[in-house]
């Protein structure tokens, strides 16, 4: 091995030792000039080739080279090895207490009125249903006689409706939608109506003058009970949960034969009786039936044609019973404090 | 409706169920059980002992020392409080480990006092002498029970017989919900009748015997009805040589059961053949009964009547009366006279069953104020074919009870007869209803346990007159459908063409309100659609705000609920004013609700219903920080046209320097502002008030959920900052027009960046700038384009007094 072949590998050594041993980027940076850089030793070695034997010359060209090769890689790797160092010490700087409060935004709360309405909603339009509505302030017509509570009928009785004029009430129920949308006669019907009925009940714990219900109505060929049963016990399912029940009990309406009251197995202590349900084990959340073919009649459907159902459920009773709310009241005082719980 | 257990198994004698069993299948079979009591819950291991000897305790002033014979082979001990206890006595006795149901007083404990032995003042006592009280039960249902002290029974009764059996404790009280159209069910044999087919057992409806001596009724009293369209039918027999006493014992607690007190034989029987067949009766002293003739007619307006509650009644003219020869002696229906009631010294009893008309009996006893038993059974609409069983029935309980000598015959006015209706037995047709399967022998299976007899020949159902409900296929279905049970129908699913679930657009866009809303901070209020007038004078509209033109209900709930709001505003300022009482901070409310704009007052037709979108704050957030919600919803609602928030009309309600009437596209769709400080003070808010009203009918014309791609711009935007002072009434909006006629297509936003007033800057004048941001939507501008477009902006700012700052 010559002399000069000795030298670059000597300072080859020297750089990489230099190099390990550099503790920080402007130290490394030093060790770049000093053995690279212009006035560097391994540069010296190429500022010396002319007293090299020029038939030598490119063989210590390629010294040269392996070595200034073999220590920027070095340096490369040792830099990024100090990179990264450094940046662990800046992030290691800047760490946080993740445990700190967080910064909230300030958002408002939606009713649970409107949210157990938007899942029943949910629930129905899934099903096909399109949801309409009608007015608060209602014909006598719309609201009872169309729904086969003639003139006289007890449920027309003062103390449960609220009059305006002979003629025209404040709603006692949602069901004059259906007549409403039966009278426009599109075939087949499947709709929901939500919406705020009023009866004359002076307000405590579980009443209020002004509440809401959802009707439901469905008007096609070869609708029966059982088409019923099983809409409402998809209903309760998808409401109250997966392993909810239904049961049926025979009940009165003018505008429904026959008739039901829905009763759902209690989702507090699944059906073996609490508090909650009485002890029951089940609690009252419906009425419905399948339309009576009067009703039909007078809306101009042909009930040898056409048969349908409906139900109406009361918003406020699912918002108390689902979200464990013991005072109506609550409901329509608006204090935030109740409200920012949904 | 009430009964016991057992006067149902009076006529259902082999249903062998617990209350419970029975409570479940009835209500399941339609005849629905709110509630029931078991009269021997919390009774157990109580005997009938007779007391041996009695002795005076010696450490006790009131206390005695009984040997009882319980019907064990040794008497018991038993120290005894009761003022009445003697030897001989037949009592019942609580063993030790026994249970009693309460105290003497009458108070019930739940589950029962358990007794146990013990020393009473130093002397042993096993077991209990009870009060009728403590075997909780009432002197009520046991009248010959004594006011204070232990129950005595009979000398002959068996000793260690079961006492709860023997007083008839082994039984329960059940309470139904009857619905409307069950008029039947109204009557202790219309349940029972539904109990038997719900349980399949035998029936036995009573049998009526014939009665009555040799005279004729028609020979006592002649019955005239004036006004057959009230009163339908109307019965009367009569019953000579009354002897007047108690009734039996089993009637009594059958009476007692239903809540109804037993009085005296007379007096007990007409309520009972009253809730055993539905039909009311009434007893007059026939001797009151002048001319012996009774007419029934319509009273006249005016007329007083004293009826047998010693109160005065005013009458009218659509008032049933009943009447003698010469006066009025009994509201139709509703209830008796004074001056014909059944004393003790009666001799002939005329007892009357009639059916009167329900609605006319219901609207009546409303008119009047009265409302009784009888009153409560007419007015649901009787059917007149039970008159004559009841009157017959009662006849039957005074001959069988010895209580008098019953007269042949009966007078009875029926003009125009009711006859068992007829419904087609259509079984595909219920099936179809149903979604069921039943064959046509289980359907009639079903019917004919409710006497709804099929017809082979005609193939129709045949129709009791007692089952007005029943009228067509829907109402048989539902025979079916309830006997069969609700959970033998099938559970399945609609077919049939698909339908699409929607939304309708309004409320899409009310659902998109909501959610900005909430965003902003606001929560979801609920408020009442009626309130007070009182809310115009809180809000200070003046006398002849068309706001006040407001919907009046006849019959409020008093008049804080009076008139159907034409404003959202008191609602949700009430709602704040709630929070601000309660020391809410900051807080922020939205609503979505109607108000109701009449056309004409009185209604005629329909309101306008307007959805009107409300929010209302106080604290934290200003003017502007309101106006950005509306903005932001607008934007949401694909309402890109610019708003104009207009001062020209100004509202009583909010500050007259901070609100704004909000116009799109020339239409009004809103308004804002802060709240009146009057208007504040009157809803007790302490702090600054920030409300807004979108009327969503205003918007649905504008908002769109369309969205079209506009591409993003490739070429570069400049940007020129423009700072002027203007005088102080110069707005915005002003400003904005220039900016926005003068810059041309080229001129893609500006941004107002700073407004200051005071120093350094003359008085009435204020300095804004405003950064412009020119872009071309194909090219790089040139130079000369944007300057172009600037010195035609100031030329137009020049013209409203604008100076540039430089």
């Amino acid at each position: 091995m010559s002399d000069i072949e000795q030298k670059v590998k000597e300072i080859q050594d020297a750089a990489v030792s230099a190099i390990m041993g550099a503790d920080g980027l402007d130290k490394l940076n030093e060790v770049r000039v000093a053995f690279l850089g212009k006035k560097g030793s391994l540069t010296a070695v190429l500022k010396s080739m002319k007293n090299v034997d020029p038939e030598d010359r490119p063989k210590v060209g390629k010294w040269v080279n392996d070595a200034r090769a073999e220590i920027e890689e070095r340096m490369t790797e040792m830099k990024n090895k100090l990179d990264a160092e450094k940046m662990a010490r800046e992030l290691e700087k800047e760490k946080i207490d993740v445990t700190l409060p967080p910064k909230m935004k300030f958002i408002g709360h939606r009713h649970p009125n409107t949210i157990a309405l938007e899942e029943v909603e949910r629930i129905f339009i899934g099903m096909g249903y399109e949801v309409i509505e009608g007015p608060e302030i209602e014909y006598d017509d719309y609201n009872f006689t169309k729904l086969n509570i003639p003139a006289n009928h007890p449920a027309k009785d003062e103390q449960d409706t609220f009059y305006i004029t002979k003629d025209i009430l404040l709603r006692t129920q949602t069901s004059p939608v259906q007549a409403r949308v039966m009278e426009q006669g599109k075939l087949p019907i499947r709709m929901i109506s939500p919406g705020r009925v009023f009866r004359s009940d002076e307000v405590d714990a579980t009443h209020s003058p002004s509440f809401h219900q959802i009707e439901g109505l469905v008007i096609d060929k070869n609708i029966t009970f059982a088409d019923l049963k099983g809409t409402l016990d998809v209903f309760a399912k998808e409401l109250f949960g997966p392993e909810t029940k239904t049961k049926f009990r025979p009940h009165h309406f003018p505008f429904t034969e026959p008739s039901a009251e829905v009763d759902v197995s209690c989702f507090k202590c699944g059906g073996k009786g609490c508090r909650f349900c009485k002890g029951s084990g089940w609690i009252e959340i419906l009425g419905c039936g399948m339309v009576h073919p009067h009703v039909l009649e007078m809306c101009g459907i042909d009930p040898n044609e056409y048969t349908g159902f409906a139900f109406g459920v009361g918003l406020e009773r699912i918002a108390l019973l689902k979200y464990e709310i013991d005072d109506m009241r609550l409901l329509y005082e608006n204090d935030v404090r109740f409200l920012r719980q949904f | 409706m009430n009964t016991s257990l057992s006067w149902i198994r009076r006529y259902v004698p082999d249903l062998d169920v617990t209350a419970r069993e029975y409570a479940d299948a009835m209500t399941l079979s339609g005849t629905k059980v709110e509630n029931y009591e078991e009269l021997d819950r919390d009774l157990s291991n109580i005997v009938v002992g007779e007391v041996l000897s009695c002795e005076p305790h010696p450490n006790s002033d009131h206390l005695h020392i009984c040997m009882v014979n319980v019907g064990a082979e040794e008497p018991l001990q038993i120290v005894c409080g009761a003022p009445n206890v003697a030897a001989g006595q037949k009592v019942p006795v609580v063993l030790e480990g026994g249970r009693v149901a309460g105290s003497r007083d009458g108070e019930k404990t739940e589950g029962g006092i358990v007794i146990k032995a013990g020393k009473l003042r130093g002397v042993e006592s096993h077991g209990m002498i009870c009060s009728i009280e403590e075997l909780g039960s009432t002197r009520e249902m046991y009248p010959e029970a004594p006011e204070y002290g232990i129950y005595v029974f009979p000398e002959d009764t068996e000793v260690g017989a079961d006492a709860i059996g023997l007083l008839g404790l082994h039984d329960a009280i059940i309470e139904y919900e009857i619905t409307s159209n069950r008029v039947d069910c109204y009557s202790v044999i219309g349940i029972a009748r539904e109990a038997a087919a719900t349980f399949g057992k035998k029936f036995n409806e009573p049998e009526i015997k014939v009665t009555g001596n040799d005279e004729k009724a028609s020979d006592y009293i002649s019955v005239d009805v004036v006004d057959t369209d009230l009163c339908p039918r109307f019965t009367a027999r009569v019953v000579k040589n009354v002897k007047i006493g108690p009734s039996p014992k089993w009637m009594q607690r059958c009476l007692a059961s239903n809540g109804i007190r037993p009085i005296n034989n007379v007096v007990d029987i007409t309520n009972y053949v009253m809730e055993e067949y539905g039909q009311p009766m009434h007893s007059y002293d026939y001797d009151t009964i002048s001319g012996h003739k009774i007419i029934v007619k319509r009273a006249k307006d005016g007329d007083v009547f004293t009826t047998l509650d010693g109160q005065e009644r005013k009458l009218d003219h659509d008032v049933i009366m009943i009447n003698d020869a010469e006066k009025p002696v009994g509201i139709g229906g509703i209830m008796g006279g004074e001056n014909s009631m059944i004393t003790d010294d009666v001799t002939t009893v005329l007892f009357e069953a009639a059916c009167f008309n329900g609605t006319n009996i219901r609207l009546s006893s409303k008119r009047i104020g009265l409302q009784t038993d009888a009153s409560q059974k007419f007015d649901k609409g009787l059917d007149p074919n039970t008159a004559e069983l009841a009157v017959n029935r009662a006849c039957e309980l005074m001959e069988e009870f010895g209580a008098g000598e019953v007269v042949g015959g009966i007078v009875d006015v029926y003009p125009e007869k009711r006859l068992p209706s007829e419904v087609p037995f259509e079984p595909e047709k219920i099936n179809g209803l149903l979604g069921t399967s039943f064959t046509e022998e289980e359907m009639i299976g079903y019917f004919e346990a409710v006497d709804l007899k099929y017809d082979k020949e005609k193939n129709v159902i045949k129709v009791p007159t007692w089952r007005q409900d029943v009228l067509r296929t829907c109402d048989l279905a539902e025979e079916v459908a309830r006997f069969s049970g609700y959970d033998k129908i099938p559970t399945t699913l609609p077919t049939g063409a698909a339908t699409t679930g929607k939304l309708q657009f309004d409320m899409r866009v009310l659902s998109v309100a909501r959610d900005i809303a909430e965003e902003c901070g606001f929560s979801q209020a609920y408020c009442y659609s009626f309130e007070s007038r009182k809310a115009f004078d809180r809000l200070t509209l003046d006398e002849n705000d068309p706001l006040r033109n407001a919907i009046e209900i006849s019959n409020p709930l008093g008049e804080d609920f009076s008139i159907m709001r034409t404003t959202p505003l008191n609602g949700i300022l009430t709602s704040l004013g709630t929070n601000y009482n309660r020391r809410n901070k900051s807080v922020r409310l939205y609503e979505t609700g109607n108000i109701y704009l009449p056309k004409a007052l009185p209604l005629t037709e329909l309101p306008d219903e307007r959805m009107q979108f409300t929010l209302g704050m106080y604290g934290d957030g200003d003017f502007f920080e309101m106006k950005g919600v509306v903005e932001l919803l607008l934007m949401k609602l694909g309402m890109n046209q610019k708003t104009q928030y207009t001062t020209d009309t100004l509202k009583n309600y909010m500050h007259p320097g901070r609100q704004a009437q909000i116009i799109y596209d020339g239409v009004r769709i809103g308004e804002i502002g802060e709240v009146h400080p009057l208007v504040r003070k009157n809803y007790e808010i302490g702090e600054r008030a920030i409300i807004a009203v979108i009327d969503i009918p205003s918007i649905l014309g504008f908002a769109t959920f369309d969205r079209k791609y506009h591409g993003i711009a490739r070429f570069p935007a400049v940007t020129r900052d423009i700072s002027m002072v203007v005088p102080r009434t110069v707005t915005a909006y002003e400003i904005e027009e220039i900016l926005a006629q003068r810059g041309g297509k080229i001129l893609e936003s500006y941004r107002l960046f700073d407004i200051y007033e005071g120093e350094h800057i003359m008085k009435g004048y204020k300095s804004m700038a405003y950064s412009l941001v020119f872009r071309h939507p194909d090219k790089t501008m040139e130079e000369s384009e944007i300057t172009s477009a600037m010195n035609k902006i100031l030329n137009g700012l020049a013209t409203i007094g604008a100076e540039l700052r430089k």
